[in-house]
């Protein structure tokens, strides 16, 4: 209990904040109350509450069905076509922000993975994360994140490949942090 | 949004026949990623909903409407450049800013250098990448996000 109070100790007051003053602000008629309720907050929510859950089923499909750990474990000795499109996969299920994604880059480096497909790992998990896809396409829309995604990828094999070159050329390492 | 319901019954029914348990632990998995992400959703969108109150709608239009031109498209890539928000935090923020009337061309810019370019962890990339790689890295970015960001915008722009 105290756990869940500490990791929300930000979300729980604001919420009962919000709750209680949208609830007196129907009881005095408030009209600025009403309205930041009916206007703007009820018509953000609305939509999401029914659309997230269903998308976040797909995303605990997606997850027991392709394992982040299963896909890691095919990466070390594949190579080309094949290694690109693992090491996208890996990207994709990444969650968290960018510089979580430089622990796993150091691991894959150890394992023997090449520069150019760090680098396209690195660009592919901040373009697209499957968990964050259900928010993307249930606030923006289905077509705004295939056009983005579609777009991106080539954009990120090409610096990823510069990236590489470079990395490669110049005999750099990636260090622990 | 009724074609993704469609899908994920589908989709839920095939994995069903295929493996019952392997299904049940997905379909819970999924909710209580829900579920976790919910009080901070919730606080997110009402603190959106009490600022957009009070930030006139004439304000927000002046920055990134259409009355600020190519100067919205400006603020749009330096804004998601320079700033660390979280994904769960930006799309409720770009979802609601659409719906008060800017662009998708603007929000494509915003969302493309948000995601690609990170000016504020670049010092902890380079301690994984050195300085020089985090540098260049970023640049390269910045310009692959200008690149699909302004492609995704003329694209909206002319459907």
């Amino acid at each position: 209990m105290n756990k869940i109070y500490k990791k929300y100790k930000f979300d729980f007051p604001v919420i009962i904040a919000f709750v209680v003053f949208v609830g007196s602000s129907y009881y005095y008629h408030y009209n600025p109350g009403i309205s930041i309720f009916e206007h703007n907050f009820w018509s953000f929510i609305k939509e999401m509450l029914f659309a997230l859950p269903v998308m976040f089923i797909l995303v605990g499909l997606f997850d027991v069905w392709v394992s982040k750990e299963k896909v890691q474990k095919h990466i070390g000795e594949a190579s080309g076509v094949k290694g690109i499109m693992l090491i996208m996969l890996l990207a994709f299920m990444q969650a968290g922000p960018l510089y979580a994604a430089f622990p796993v880059a150091y691991i894959l480096w150890k394992k023997g993975t090449s520069a150019k497909n760090i680098f396209i790992y690195l660009s592919a998990s901040s373009i697209v994360k499957i968990p964050m896809l259900a928010f993307e396409i249930g606030f923006l829309g289905i077509q705004f994140s295939i056009l983005r995604i579609m777009i991106s990828i080539p954009v990120f094999i090409i610096v990823g490949t510069i990236m590489g070159k470079y990395f490669t050329k110049n005999k750099l390492e990636i260090k622990n942090g | 949004m009724i074609a993704i319901i469609i899908l994920t019954a589908v989709l839920t029914l095939i994995s069903f026949v295929f493996d019952r348990k392997k299904t049940l632990k997905g379909i819970k998995k999924g909710m209580m990623m829900f579920f976790k992400i919910l009080p901070t959703l919730l606080s997110v969108i009402i603190i959106v909903s009490i600022v957009l109150y009070l930030v006139s709608d004439e304000v927000l239009m002046k920055y990134l409407g259409k009355d600020a031109g190519l100067g919205a498209y400006v603020s749009a890539a330096v804004i998601g450049s320079v700033s660390i928000i979280p994904g769960f935090i930006a799309y409720p923020l770009a979802g609601i800013l659409l719906k008060t009337g800017v662009s998708f061309s603007v929000l494509s810019v915003f969302i493309t250098t948000l995601k690609m370019v990170g000016v504020l962890t670049i010092p902890i990339e380079a301690r994984f990448f050195g300085l020089r790689t985090a540098i260049i890295r970023n640049s390269l970015s910045f310009i692959g996000a200008i690149l699909v960001g302004g492609s995704m915008a003329l694209i909206f722009y002319y459907i």
